[in-house]
């Protein structure tokens, strides 16, 4: 059965008030907020979810799951994580393609991984165990990448493609991610587009990036850029309804500036429909 | 190259700059974007914790510290909210002629970590039935933090938030402690002398409060130590820091 387009935005910390104090809900279908800021025993952080809960459907979007790791995956990670679904029966689970800790190591930023048939044994395994421990499918979401590897058996659209099949998980697909990773490696992102298990696609993010000296960042710091909306047409073509969302995470604009370009997302979405 | 040792030898070159690792990983301009990255979001994760302290040492001084941290202490934690969690011990040693400065980061420090402390009802004065007081023992948050202090980093806090002028930093004349807890939603803290502090301390360790009463008796006579007592007492119930007496 197809799933519904769905249009939200990412729910950060200067945005709090506009959406829990606001007289009538901010027309958006879903909000997306990061898991870890709100694993805690109580206080403020738990009240404004549970809050903005009442008012809208809420998607978890974890950064320190480390799916990755070559040493598994931690369990007291996901045992608070697992509490935090429980509370808040979130519309999706997502965390990236990607690590964070090695060992007693926590590098708080989304490395990259090998794509070698090792790294994806063990990426598959702690997907497993986090789908088990979750008790529910997890999205998982393609990283923006800075370097690449000689030693890699596989294109990152195939990786996914072979942990979908092997896990069941499902995907996050970061439009912008795949726009900066091609131009810093080189590849198709139409390719890409191509490659990717267009079924397992539940949930699509858009994001700006900034141009270093010789490569693009994901900086997540400005409106989504034209070449990053031409793909996201691109990407609905393949993957059809689906849920968006607008990732913004610094210099965040007023709610009104967001709303806008979610409603940018919803007239190609609709072009798409006509279509 | 196996995963475990690519993951090892990034981790050399985000903790230490090791070439070798870089060389290993196959080098070029990506690594140090991840570098940079890395160490951006530690430096992010120091200001957000502990801003006041910021305003204290100025920007400079501030980023010196958080290098220093940054290299001696890499993050063990999934969560950034705890990497402060060792830096006011980072300030001391950087700071050892300024004790303000390591009890500064220290009262901050104990601020935030009080900010998702577990919700819990406190215990209201009138909500008190029939006391046997000669034999009750009390229940404080268990997340209630007594700091002891030299200086006077408190009135700095404050100050520093206020955004008024600061005062110069001084010791205490003796000893004290800062009492800090979450009230409702927000952190708050006093500052308290040696004696209710060690109370305090006596009264979590299980010590009926008749026989805090006793020893305060002996040390500053019954009229004394009755007013003493039933001021902290008050004070107690009005911070909300008490959950049981039973």
């Amino acid at each position: 059965m197809p799933h519904p387009h769905r249009f939200g935005l990412g729910l950060r910390k200067p945005l709090y008030a506009d959406f829990l104090e606001a007289a009538t809900p901010v027309p958006v279908d879903f909000v997306e907020v990061i898991s870890e800021n709100f694993m805690v025993a109580g206080g403020r952080p738990r009240d404004i979810l549970r809050r903005v809960r009442e008012r809208h459907p809420v998607a978890l979007h974890g950064v320190s799951m480390s799916i990755g790791s070559a040493d598994g995956v931690d369990r007291d990670y996901l045992q608070r994580l697992r509490t935090l679904v429980d509370a808040v029966e979130p519309l999706f689970v997502s965390d990236h393609l990607c690590w964070t800790r090695f060992g007693d190591f926590q590098s708080h930023d989304l490395l990259p991984l090998p794509y070698t048939e090792e790294a994806l044994r063990t990426v598959c395994d702690n997907v497993d165990a986090a789908q088990e421990a979750l008790g529910r499918t997890m999205l998982i979401e393609n990283p923006s990448s800075y370097i690449a590897f000689d030693g890699a058996d596989m294109t990152e659209w195939a990786f996914l493609d072979a942990l979908c099949a092997r896990t069941g998980c499902e995907l996050l697909l970061d439009v912008n991610n795949i726009f900066v990773s091609a131009t810093n490696h080189g590849f198709d992102a139409h390719a890409y587009l191509t490659g990717i298990p267009a079924a397992r696609v539940r949930q699509i993010h858009l994001a700006g990036h900034s141009r270093g000296e010789t490569l693009l960042i994901d900086t997540h710091d400005r409106s989504v850029p034209d070449p990053v909306w031409a793909l996201y047409a691109g990407a609905l073509e393949r993957v059809g309804p689906v849920a968006t969302m607008i990732e913004r995470d610094d210099a965040i604009p007023p709610l009104a500036e967001l709303l806008a370009e979610l409603d940018h997302a919803r007239a190609i979405a609709a072009l798409g429909v006509a279509a | 190259m196996m995963l475990a040792a690519f993951q090892a030898d990034f981790g050399r070159w985000l903790q230490a700059e090791c070439t070798d690792a870089a060389t290993r990983l196959g080098g070029g301009a990506g690594l140090d974007v991840y570098l940079n990255n890395y160490r951006s979001q530690l430096v992010a994760a120091l200001e957000s914790g502990f801003p006041q302290l910021q305003r204290w040492l100025g920007e400079a001084a501030f980023l010196a510290a958080a290098a220093r941290h940054i290299e001696a202490s890499p993050p063990s934690a999934w969560t950034l909210d705890v990497y402060g969690e060792d830096f006011p011990a980072t300030i001391a040693a950087l700071y050892p002629e300024d004790p303000e400065c390591a009890e500064l980061a220290r009262i901050e420090w104990a601020l935030a970590a009080a900010f998702t402390t577990p919700d819990l009802a406190p215990l209201s004065a009138e909500s008190l039935g029939a006391v046997a007081w000669e034999t009750a023992r009390f229940a404080f948050l268990p997340t209630l933090a007594i700091l002891p202090v030299t200086t006077n980093a408190a009135a700095l806090w404050q100050s520093l938030v206020d955004g008024s002028v600061p005062p110069a930093a001084q010791r205490l004349p003796a000893p004290g402690a800062v009492l800090l807890w979450r009230d409702g939603f927000n952190p708050s803290f006093r500052t308290i002398e040696q004696g209710e502090a060690e109370a305090i301390l006596q009264l979590e360790a299980g010590m009926p409060f008749g026989a805090l009463c006793a020893a305060l008796a002996d040390e500053h006579g019954e009229a004394a130590s009755a007013a003493i007592v039933g001021g902290w007492l008050g004070a107690w119930f009005r911070d909300g820091i008490i959950v049981a007496v039973q």
